[in-house]
């Protein structure tokens, strides 16, 4: 039995109501408690911000086009190396880290959960590698079903029950998490160099549309019983004019599930664009937060950018042509058989670039126009609109007005034209910045329930404490303190256990797997199902017993089992 | 006993619809392999123990000395080279980048005599591709450009391309059109619909004359290209614009022949193109059962595929000095360790002659020509036979090889960590 003591935390614990509270933490074998024994291990949090563990619900870190975006780019690696020191090993990297680098990173931010936004279900294993070198936080994976040949022709069929067995036997085999939906449609058109215009065009030889895969999936996934709802990267990411397509999606969306949302949308920024062309592109954050506000059933995360280097790496493989065709830069792509596709190019947000400094004025638009911060998380698609090292920026500046005003005095002219970022007062308090970096999260995940995102007893015993007294610093005038508070730990606990102090990760890190396991009646099993088993016999180039991913590969996973309704 | 779906371990098509039957502990027969997979089954003759040179030959040691043994050299030396990794498993090969990040020492892989240039160039132009079956479901349009799958990748053809049935390609014979592109006539021409012969060093000039009427500039192209006629590189140019999805598979051929690298990039430009027309992708024939994953495990750990040295304390990567070969020409590396792989039968004179002179150990299985020049010698038992672990096939697809019989040999994993602990326990960590 281990256990350990926080004195003088300051708290905030949106999911308990608890709001700058300051008092001690029990903490007995990796989860909270009442209360511990005199003899137990005392940390003096000394009245510094005391939250949960931060919770990334939309990051790219892990497998095969996250590694690939560094095998072809020395450029990057160069960019951000250290040595092997105490328990670190070596890290290189600075919008692609290597694992470890990714993984002491979010450690030294507070950060201990980090769902990876799109694992191709074919490559699977190579997700769950990666995972067990990111050791110190726990891990999830979206799974990729957008241009899955039979959830396709189940759509077709309108044979939701077959959806929803399809994608129980996917993800209990390849141990995924949740339904993640990338460009639906697309992807396969992709696979014949097309692309769809909007939600109601056919998909190419499936005769279904992705409004069709989307409401398909969402009555599936609730027929599952799923912990998340479905994740979806709407149409049409990128381009202008965009904002309709998305309110047009946001509109199939019923409101199924009471404890959570019915949609998660991720990375909105990319989906939030009026206009016709990049020429005349503006932000319709206004619209889009309209609906949203409306819409308790949709949750959406920032999708924020941020000016200088990145990497940008999707499944929407038609998006990644077009955006190397605008650039000319390297272009990768790699499109998975029945499943997916996938494209990588490197980018660079420029201030200097109108269309970038209005991606940069929509992100933030969409959180602080946005109500419930419930409703919109932060986050940036790490990496694709900036690398996560930048969220300390972003709270910044949700936080203060004074910091946005002085940054948009340095950015493109137009961008008062094009944006209202100027006219937005709204100052994120420590509790809304709490819900959007790790209670809305957990919420949104649907991991409340297995111990994330707050601080009750019998949760995981998860913990950031940051060096920054709340009631000594006025966020809106000292924004500087805010982000440097943010970007270092003083301590990070995982699981009850000290993992990173004062920036340097301590320990090797012992993380957990979080997958899903739906029980299926017999009689609706896939696997015994002829057509579906014929997808292996003839179509796919790996067998279908070779297929599944080992236990070996998730030494410390945790199965959430829920029961089907079907 | 029989056991299906077993995973070929040989190249990097990672065939895994073998069947395999075991009789007392020995593979007696397998069915559905290429004869360079069954070759690899059966007949596999390996050493009993580990075994040192003791001044006068070959004696016999145990396992327990002979980690000792080589924790030593790798402790004195000042700089250690730890090469191979293709032929065995990917958690080896992490224990093995570990072990170079804890003595300070370069960790390579064979990429750096196949497709290392294939690496250089992706990383200055990007790599658009996919998984093979893509390419068996819907290519109409093959081309094999410096390589010879029916002698080095047998079923590549039947399995993902030429007579592979498809989704969309039902009459595989019917459907699909052929080219292939190499210097001289190999048997894999003889399938082809056609056969383009390229001037030995003429392959740069030859795709960029495609690159040019591709995007409708065929008036600069002249009468001939390196010994292809301008008539040839239109009709050529003409099949690939027309096809509904085409793939470019390329060998040693384009990237360790005059251009290495830049012949690659130009055939990436050539494949980014025309993806302006039509659907194109283009594929590297990875050679060794899990080459592919040595770079997967190498980029997750020290964000470079291969050639990474260690001795300034980060991980740092610069091809053509970090290099094996380079290392080893320049007589620089003062102590070797050589895994699941064979140099003295595949590096230059100079570097084998160095390696010849440095004290070398071979984790490996095998007798083979590295054997000869190896101060120490630990047999491992083989992924895929008698070991389980993961491999990345060619196209980057993860695939868990199977342990088909019980041997009772250490695995690589098991060999590496043990030394891993020792070296580490010597430097009081």
């Amino acid at each position: 039995m281990t256990e350990l003591l926080i004195r003088n935390a300051c708290v905030f614990d949106p999911l308990n109501g608890i709001r700058g509270d300051v008092m001690d933490i029990a903490i007995r074998d990796g989860r909270i408690v009442e209360s511990v024994q005199n003899n137990a291990d005392v940390i003096d949090a000394s009245g510094f911000l005391t939250l949960p563990g931060g919770i990334d619900s939309h990051s790219h870190v892990c497998g095969t086009k996250v590694n690939f975006g560094r095998y072809m780019s020395p450029e990057d690696m160069r960019a951000g190396r250290t040595a092997r020191r105490g328990k670190m090993h070596v890290t290189s990297g600075y919008y692609v880290p290597t694992t470890y680098g990714n993984s002491y990173r979010y450690s030294t931010m507070g950060y201990t959960t980090v769902l990876e936004g799109a694992m191709a279900p074919l490559e699977a294993r190579h997700t769950h590698e990666e995972f067990n070198a990111t050791p110190l936080q726990d891990m999830l994976a979206n799974t990729l079903f957008d241009g899955n040949w039979s959830i396709m022709e189940a759509v077709h069929a309108q044979d939701v029950k077959r959806a929803a067995a399809i994608v129980a036997w996917t993800l209990s085999s390849v141990r995924g998490f949740a339904i993640k939906l990338t460009n639906p449609g697309g992807t396969e058109a992709w696979g014949w160099g097309g692309d769809l215009t909007g939600i109601r065009d056919p998909v190419p030889n499936f005769n279904v549309t992705p409004a069709e895969i989307i409401t398909t999936m969402i009555e599936a996934n609730e027929l599952l019983h799923l912990p998340h709802s479905v994740h979806l990267h709407c149409n049409n990411l990128g381009k202008p004019g965009n904002y309709a397509t998305t309110l047009e999606t946001f509109g199939l969306v019923p409101d199924l599930n009471k404890n959570r949302q019915t949609l998660y949308a991720t990375h909105v920024q990319f989906h939030a664009y009026g206009g016709s062309t990049w020429r005349d592109i503006c932000s319709k954050a206004d619209e889009i937060t309209k609906s949203v506000n409306a819409k308790p059933q949709i949750v959406m995360d920032m999708g924020q950018i941020m000016f200088g280097r990145t990497m940008t790496m999707t499944a929407d493989g038609p998006m990644e042509f077009n955006l190397y065709c605008l650039h000319h830069n390297k272009w990768s792509n790699h499109d998975v058989e029945l499943e997916t596709g996938s494209g990588i190019i490197p980018v660079l947000y420029s201030k200097k670039s109108l269309v970038n400094c209005v991606m940069w004025a929509i992100g933030l638009e969409l959180a602080l126009l946005t109500k419930n911060p419930y409703q919109c998380l932060l986050a940036t698609d790490n990496p694709n609109g900036a690398p996560f090292v930048k969220y300390p920026e972003i709270i910044g500046l949700l936080m203060s007005k004074r910091y946005r005003d002085e940054e948009c005095a340095t950015l493109h002219d137009g961008i008062d034209q094009r944006t209202s970022i100027s006219s937005i007062d709204r100052e994120m308090d420590w509790n809304e910045i709490a819900i959007i970096t790790r209670a809305g999260q957990a919420r949104a995940l649907g991991i409340a329930a297995q111990g994330k995102g707050h601080l009750a007893p019998g949760a995981e015993a998860d913990l950031a404490i940051y060096p920054i007294r709340c009631d000594d610093v006025d966020p809106a005038t000292e924004y500087r303190k805010v982000v440097e508070g943010f970007q270092k730990t003083r301590f990070t606990i995982k699981r009850g256990r000290v993992v990173a102090r004062d920036g340097d990760v301590i320990v090797d890190g012992a993380n957990t797997t979080f997958w899903v396991n739906p029980t299926i009646p017999d009689e609706h099993n896939v696997a015994n199902d002829p057509e579906f088993v014929k997808k292996f016999e003839e179509y796919y180039t790996v067998r279908m017993s070779n297929y599944p991913v080992q236990d070996v590969y998730l030494p410390r996973g945790r199965c959430i089992k829920t029961e089907a309704d079907i | 006993m029989l056991i299906k779906d077993v995973v070929c371990p040989f190249c990097g098509c990672l065939c895994d619809d073998l069947d395999v039957e075991v009789e007392n502990g020995r593979i007696i027969r397998v069915d559905n392999a290429c004869t360079l997979g069954s070759k690899t089954m059966v007949g596999d003759d390996r050493l009993k123990a580990p075994i040192r040179r003791d001044g006068k030959g070959w004696i016999e040691t145990t396992y327990d000395a002979a980690i000792e043994e080589a924790a030593q050299i790798l402790l004195d030396a000042d700089r250690p080279l730890l090469y191979g990794w293709s032929r065995t498993h990917g958690e080896a090969q992490g224990i093995g980048v570990h072990l170079a990040e804890l003595i300070g020492g370069v960790v390579d892989n064979t990429s750096t005599v196949c497709h290392g240039p294939s690496i250089l160039a992706i990383q200055e132009v990007g790599h658009p591709g996919c998984t093979l079956g893509q390419v068996k479901n819907r290519a109409d349009l093959i081309i094999y450009w410096g390589c010879n799958p029916i002698d080095a990748h047998p079923r590549h053809m039947s399995r993902y391309t030429t007579y592979a049935t498809g989704f969309f390609v039902k009459d595989a014979h019917r459907d699909r059109k052929v080219i292939v592109v190499d210097t001289r006539r190999n048997e894999s021409a003889d399938v082809a619909t056609e056969f383009v012969q390229v001037e030995p060093g003429g392959d740069y000039a030859v795709l960029s004359a495609l690159r040019a009427i591709v995007r409708g500039r065929g008036d600069v192209v002249p009468p001939s290209v390196s010994g292809v006629s301008r008539e040839q590189l239109v009709r050529v140019a003409e099949m690939c614009k027309n096809a509904k999805f085409g793939a470019i598979f390329f060998g040693l051929g384009l990237t360790m022949t005059a251009g290495k690298n830049k012949n690659v990039r130009n055939a990436i430009e050539l494949t980014d193109e025309l993806n302006r027309h039509t659907k194109f992708i283009i594929s590297p024939m990875r050679g060794h059962g899990n080459v592919y994953g040595t770079n997967e495990v190498f980029t997750w750990i020290t964000g470079y595929p291969y050639a990474v040295d260690f001795s300034r304390g980060i991980a740092f990567y610069n091809p053509g000095e970090t290099t094996a070969i380079d290392i080893l020409r320049r007589g620089e590396c003062d102590a070797c360790l050589v895994v699941a792989s064979d140099p003295a039968a595949h590096f230059p004179k100079p570097c084998v002659e160095h390696l010849a002179r440095i004290p070398v150990v071979q984790i490996d299985p095998h007798p083979n020509a590295t054997t000869h020049i190896c101060r120490l010698q630990i047999p491992g038992s083989v992924a895929g036979i008698d070991a389980a672990g993961t491999a990345y096939r060619m196209d980057g697809v993860p695939i868990r090889l199977k342990a088909i019989i019980e041997t009772g040999v250490p695995n690589d994993t098991e060999i590496l960590q043990r030394l891993y602990n020792r070296v580490r326990e010597a430097k009081g960590e």
